[in-house]
């Protein structure tokens, strides 16, 4: 399991065990930190060249777009579908290993829905 | 079951939570006398050429794990799109899925914009795709196609690199095959010669290297369509078990047969008509 930071930005002891340095620096795979910031630097790149090419506005309306259509979801221990931030993102035209790989909707863990709508909410 | 540890939904795709694990287990698995698993690679040798009327890609069917052959009938020549085929050498899985990606992906651009996709496309596909996993995908690929600019040939190697080139060989066995193709290729060759010169070609990497044998496959893309011929050549030492264990129909004799009608009596007749427009 991934690190949980719990209140005051300590480790939450409760939900990831004690913390070990040796855990924090045993090997992770060459790719682990590039895929988790993957998506997130394509759009830093991709904006920032549209807003040299088109000036600031074409990235604030769009990044708009995005911010309403994240917001479009179910709860969350049930799946939402993401079509509107899949469409404009251009996800609904091409097949990845996110697709493929590790489909949420087949995961064999299942989370407590209270436990998982109060750490949505900040609750805990 | 519902677990309380659980307060988000995983993220898809790749998941890295079992690295540790594995390299704990490695260490612990070489210390004693059993060793870590290999993945199913295909050695091979792959060839390609560009000849006057299209594209001809040429494979071995051998696919080894460590030191065992472990697939003697390998199809190493993967279907992308009607004009486009793929040759795979590296790791069976890896080239495999990564074609399937590719042909899926080509398959919904063509139906979106009602053309076919052209080389190109699918190299720079394969190239984005390679580079952000940085080589950890061990797919060496020969790209063959013909499009409505001509006939192309490409390579992909692990890394994302690409070379647009008139004749090709890669895989375990390329030193001996590229060695035939250099000796003999000249530019706008006849079918035959060029079908020709890449059996020979695949033949020799089958003979001087140990990961590359068995039968050879040849695919003709032409604008016209594709030839997939498997095998193109079987090799002698070909095994006497066969893959199928059915019996002959006629193997058991009939002593006695009885027939007896079924009465149906028709209740209701509705027909529909399909809208076929």
């Amino acid at each position: 399991m991934g690190q949980h930071i719990g209140a005051y930005g300590v480790q939450d002891t409760l939900r990831s065990g004690f913390s070990s340095v040796k855990n924090e620096l045993l090997p992770s795979h060459a790719l682990e930190l590039s895929e988790k910031n993957f998506q997130l630097n394509q759009d830093k790149m991709n904006f920032s060249t549209l807003r040299n090419i088109q000036g600031l506005h074409a990235p604030l309306k769009l990044q708009m777009e995005y911010r309403a259509a994240r917001q479009i979801q179910r709860l969350p221990f049930l799946q939402s579908s993401h079509l509107a931030l899949d469409t404009l993102k251009g996800n609904d035209e091409s097949i990845s290993f996110e697709d493929i790989l590790n489909d949420p909707a087949q995961s064999e863990m299942v989370g407590e829905p209270h436990i998982m709508v109060e750490y949505k909410l900040g609750l805990m | 079951m519902a677990l309380s540890n659980v307060v988000e939904t995983p993220a898809s795709g790749f998941n890295f939570e079992n690295v540790s694990r594995n390299v704990a287990l490695k260490g612990l698995l070489e210390g004693g006398h059993t060793k870590a698993p290999k993945p199913m690679k295909t050695g091979t040798t792959i060839a390609g050429l560009v000849c006057k009327d299209g594209v001809v890609l040429g494979a071995d069917t051998r696919a080894t794990s460590g030191e065992v052959v472990a697939d003697k009938m390998c199809a190493k020549i993967h279907y992308i799109s009607p004009n486009m085929y793929c040759c795979g050498a590296g790791t069976a899985a890896d080239t495999e899925k990564t074609t399937d990606l590719l042909s899926s992906n080509l398959t919904i651009f063509s139906m979106n914009s009602g053309r076919n996709p052209r080389v190109v496309m699918a190299v720079n596909i394969l190239q984005d795709m390679l580079f952000r996993y940085r080589g950890q995908i061990g797919a060496s690929l020969i790209l063959g196609g013909v499009d409505c600019t001509g006939n192309h040939l490409y390579t992909v190697g692990p890394y994302g690199s690409i070379d647009n080139v008139p004749y090709l060989a890669m895989g375990s066995g390329d030193l001996a095959a590229l060695g035939i193709l250099e000796d003999r290729f000249k530019p706008n060759m006849e079918l035959e010669e060029a079908k020709e010169l890449v059996r020979d070609a695949i033949h020799s990497g089958i003979m001087s290297d140990l990961a590359s044998g068995n039968n050879i496959d040849i695919c003709v893309i032409t604008k016209q369509g594709v030839d997939y011929i498997r095998p193109y050549q079987e090799s002698e030492y070909k095994d006497k078990r066969q893959r199928r264990y059915k019996y002959r129909p006629g193997t058991t004799s009939i002593l006695t047969e009885k027939i007896v009608p079924l009465e149906l009596e028709v209740v209701q007749e509705t027909v529909q008509r399909m809208d076929t427009a």
